[in-house]
């Protein structure tokens, strides 16, 4: 089918610098996040309770679109960005420093980029139904080594979307060189590979699906919202592969100050204690009260681990052409 | 000639120039990979069995439609433009609710003991495809079905001819001028295919050249290669639209008067029953993934907020504006069609173009000048347009061929010129465009209604999104 264009690209608001007597504080941030189920209302809500301007969000592709504009750009933030971008984020020489505190985070890893800010975090899982499968794998190798016709998960595409790529580098981190190994056994249990984490997850919803690649997390969204404790991320003692949303300034900002009052707005009690139900995902900063009860309960595990920008980065193509050619579907 | 020149300059223009934006930023066109290679066979490979099928399988579904009246005949046709207009999301979720893994078809077979069936992988792009386009290719071949004067088939029934001598004398000339442009129409729909390939498809063995682009685009940053795979897209498409135009033959069976055509077609109870069995597949396979929708959707129809009203009235608007502008296009191209060699391929150069490096060279092109946003509107409108376009022009052509081959020279004769806009100088009587205008205007409305609502999946809110945070 001839899908209709990507004018969405360039299809958005206006974005002038005044609105009234008020300041604009213009954000690009990912397609999700301004839908009424994202976390966009939240944060703009709490943003202008107190900055006496009007942040507006921009939503779209974030990065390409900062790619195509470059220095004319009018975003003062972005927000949104997966760190599988950032070292080509990064080489676009658009960012400025945060200026944040990073010794407050609570992250499961090391945290030491002065540009990039994480704001919420989670790692990918897999996430299946309690009532229907009855004997979860306890382990990556127990799934990979499940009798055929077990279970069938829906994963997401890694070219496509940045949690199926999450997955090939937590395939890639369990098994090195094995890797290849990994997939050809994982092939038989995959139902199919979607384009983005809503179809992979509508499939697993509708039943069609036994498990998703989802996110650790997810399962706090039905316990809440949902009032359905049925759902649960199957948690392995290989560890799981840390996944987190970041922001940055952009140094083209002609509204570097409320920019960086932004910036210290994402650090704040009142935007780390929101984000949990806001975006279904830890926050950057984990205080006490901060994580309602279905969440504060979940099962996390022992271990989490991460590529860094540049390991990530030399490690994308060639992992891709292993998955490809060992996925054999 | 000249409103058809413009519009084809116009046409050319809005596909090439992006095209042409996004490879001068990208400094030139990368080489393809190997992945890009494999993505090209498979895309080749689903495309051309997706239209196969397509046309094998809508012959006798027309072939029923014509010969049969039955109450619901028009709903059922109406009906069949559907899951064309169906975001392509929503469609495979129908199909899965009836062949998917949990759905109604595997339930059955369980229930009697047999194995199961499954969507998924190579096959189930292709029957992803069928449901989507069996109804297009139908409609096409139903039209050249109606096409054939009635003069022919009361001759050919007042002869004693039967159902086999009809299909051989009548039947297979009006296929020969009709089936390759259908197929054509098929196959280039499926050239672009992006989700459907995906979700069904089941890996990256089945993965289109339109992933391939999104890949290059999103996360490769590849300008060039995603320019280079377009160029890749544009070429395939040329090449198939040459060889449909190779192989159509003109119908050649002279004009009629319009007259109603004769009911008693292929009378007797085995032809009846025939027909009625592959009536009532077509029903199964088409029809029971939208009741499924239907019956899931209906209940929510009253709870959805109300920016989603406001979103449909903008959608009939810019559809209606879409509409009239597709026509006008249209019709002076299709006038213009079987003398311009230009023409046909013009019209039908936007199906070929990726709507990624379209929307990406649109927003390099206006950047300079003024925001984009502030050009959303009439751009949509526009390219809204243009992506009608082949499917009016597809169906105005057959009926132009026709026309003017019955009444080209009898005009002439008459010297009549320039009654129907877009003639100029040339004979060309107002008499094909006054027919073939009413029935063609009818497809880029429901088009042009239902391609925001692919923007809107493309660019704006996710239509389902919960628990996450990617």
């Amino acid at each position: 089918m001839k899908t209709a264009l990507m004018l969405a690209g360039c299809v958005l608001a206006a974005t002038p610098v005044l609105a009234g007597d008020k300041p604009v504080l213009t954000v690009y941030a990912p397609e999700y996040f301004t839908s009424e189920w994202g976390p966009g209302p939240a944060i703009e809500k709490g943003f202008e309770a107190d900055c006496g301007c009007d942040l507006r969000f921009v939503a779209g592709d974030v990065l390409p679109r900062l790619l195509l504009e470059g220095e004319k750009t009018e975003a003062d933030v972005a927000i949104g960005l997966n760190t599988d971008i950032t070292a080509r984020a990064r080489a676009t020489g658009l960012f400025a420093p945060h200026h944040q505190d990073l010794s407050r985070l609570t992250l499961p890893i090391a945290w030491a980029d002065d540009t990039f800010l994480p704001f919420n975090w989670s790692e990918v899982a897999f996430v299946y139904d309690k009532t229907k499968l009855a004997n979860p794998p306890k382990s990556f190798a127990e799934l990979l080594d499940a009798p055929e016709g077990a279970f069938q998960i829906a994963i997401e595409d890694p070219r496509s979307s940045t949690a199926g790529l999450a997955l090939l580098l937590w395939v890639k981190h369990i098994y090195g060189d094995k890797a290849g190994e990994a997939w050809a056994k994982l092939a038989p249990k995959v139902l199919t590979v979607t384009q983005d984490w809503s179809e992979a997850y509508g499939l697993f919803t509708e039943g069609e699906a036994d498990m998703v690649l989802s996110f650790t997390t997810s399962p706090a969204y039905h316990r809440i919202a949902e009032q359905d404790d049925s759902k649960a991320a199957a948690i392995f003692p290989e560890g799981h592969y840390f996944y987190t949303e970041l922001v940055a300034q952009l140094k083209t900002s002609d509204q570097p100050e409320l920019a960086q009052k932004f910036m210290d707005y994402i650090l704040s009690d009142g935007f780390q204690s929101m984000i949990a139900t806001a975006n279904w995902s830890y926050p950057a900063i984990e205080k006490p009260g901060f994580l309602p009860e279905g969440f504060a309960t979940l099962p996390r595990p022992a271990t989490t681990f991460f590529y860094t920008e540049a390991e990530a980065e030399a490690l994308r193509a060639p992992a891709l052409e292993e998955w490809r050619a060992n996925f054999g579907k | 000639m000249i409103p058809a020149a413009s519009a084809a300059v116009l046409v050319a223009a809005l596909v090439l120039a992006p095209l042409g934006a996004v490879m001068i930023r990208a400094g030139g066109l990368s080489a393809l990979t190997a992945a890009d290679l494999e993505a090209l066979r498979f895309t080749l490979w689903q495309a051309s069995l997706s239209a196969l099928f397509s046309c094998l399988l809508a012959i006798p579904l027309a072939r029923a439609l014509h010969r049969r009246r039955f109450p619901g005949r028009s709903l059922f046709i109406a009906a069949l433009g559907a899951p064309f207009l169906l975001p392509t999301l929503v469609a495979v979720l129908g199909l899965l609710a009836i062949f998917g893994r949990r759905g109604l078809l595997n339930g059955a077979l369980q229930a009697l003991d047999l194995p199961g069936v499954s969507i998924y992988g190579p096959w189930g792009v292709v029957i992803g495809h069928l449901f989507l386009n069996l109804p297009l290719a139908t409609r096409m071949v139903l039209q050249g079905w109606q096409a054939i004067p009635a003069e022919r088939v009361r001759l050919a029934l007042s002869l004693g001819l039967g159902p086999a001598e009809i299909a051989r004398h009548l039947e297979a000339r009006m296929l020969r001028a009709v089936l390759p442009g259908a197929f054509l129409a098929v196959f280039l729909v499926c050239l672009s295919s992006f989700a459907v390939a995906l979700t069904l498809g089941g890996g990256p063995r089945a993965s289109t050249i339109e992933v391939a682009i999104y890949q290059a685009f999103r996360f490769d940053a590849d300008l060039g290669r995603a320019a280079a795979l377009s160029l890749v897209q544009v070429a395939l498409a040329l090449v198939a639209l040459a060889i449909a135009s190779r192989l159509t033959l003109p119908a050649g069976f002279g004009a009629g008067l319009d007259r109603a055509q004769p009911l008693q077609l292929a009378p007797g109870l085995p032809h009846r029953l025939i027909d009625a069995l592959i009536l009532t597949a077509a029903a199964g396979f088409l029809l029971s993934p939208l009741a499924a929708i239907a019956l899931r959707g209906l209940p929510a129809l009253g709870s959805l907020p109300g920016q989603v009203w406001q979103a449909a009235f903008t959608s009939v608007w810019l559809a209606l504006g879409a509409a009239a502008l597709t026509m006008a296009l249209a019709l002076p191209l299709a006038l213009a069609a079987p003398r311009r060699i230009w023409a046909e391929p013009a019209a039908m150069l936007p199906m070929a173009a990726s709507s990624l490096v379209l929307g990406t060279g649109l927003f390099l092109i206006a950047q300079p000048f003024v925001a984009p946003t502030a050009l959303a509107l009439p751009v949509t409108l526009l390219t809204n347009a243009a992506l009608s376009l082949p499917f009016a022009v597809r169906l105005l052509l057959p009926e132009v061929r026709a026309l003017q081959a019955d009444y080209d020279r009898l005009a002439e004769s008459l010297n009549l010129r320039g009654l129907a806009p877009g003639c100029g100088s040339s004979p060309c009587p107002g008499l094909p465009a006054r027919r073939a205008l009413p029935r063609a205007s009818r497809r880029p409305f429901r088009w042009a209604i239902w391609a925001p609502s692919r923007c809107s999946r493309m660019g704006a809110a996710r239509p389902c999104r919960s628990p996450s945070i990617s």
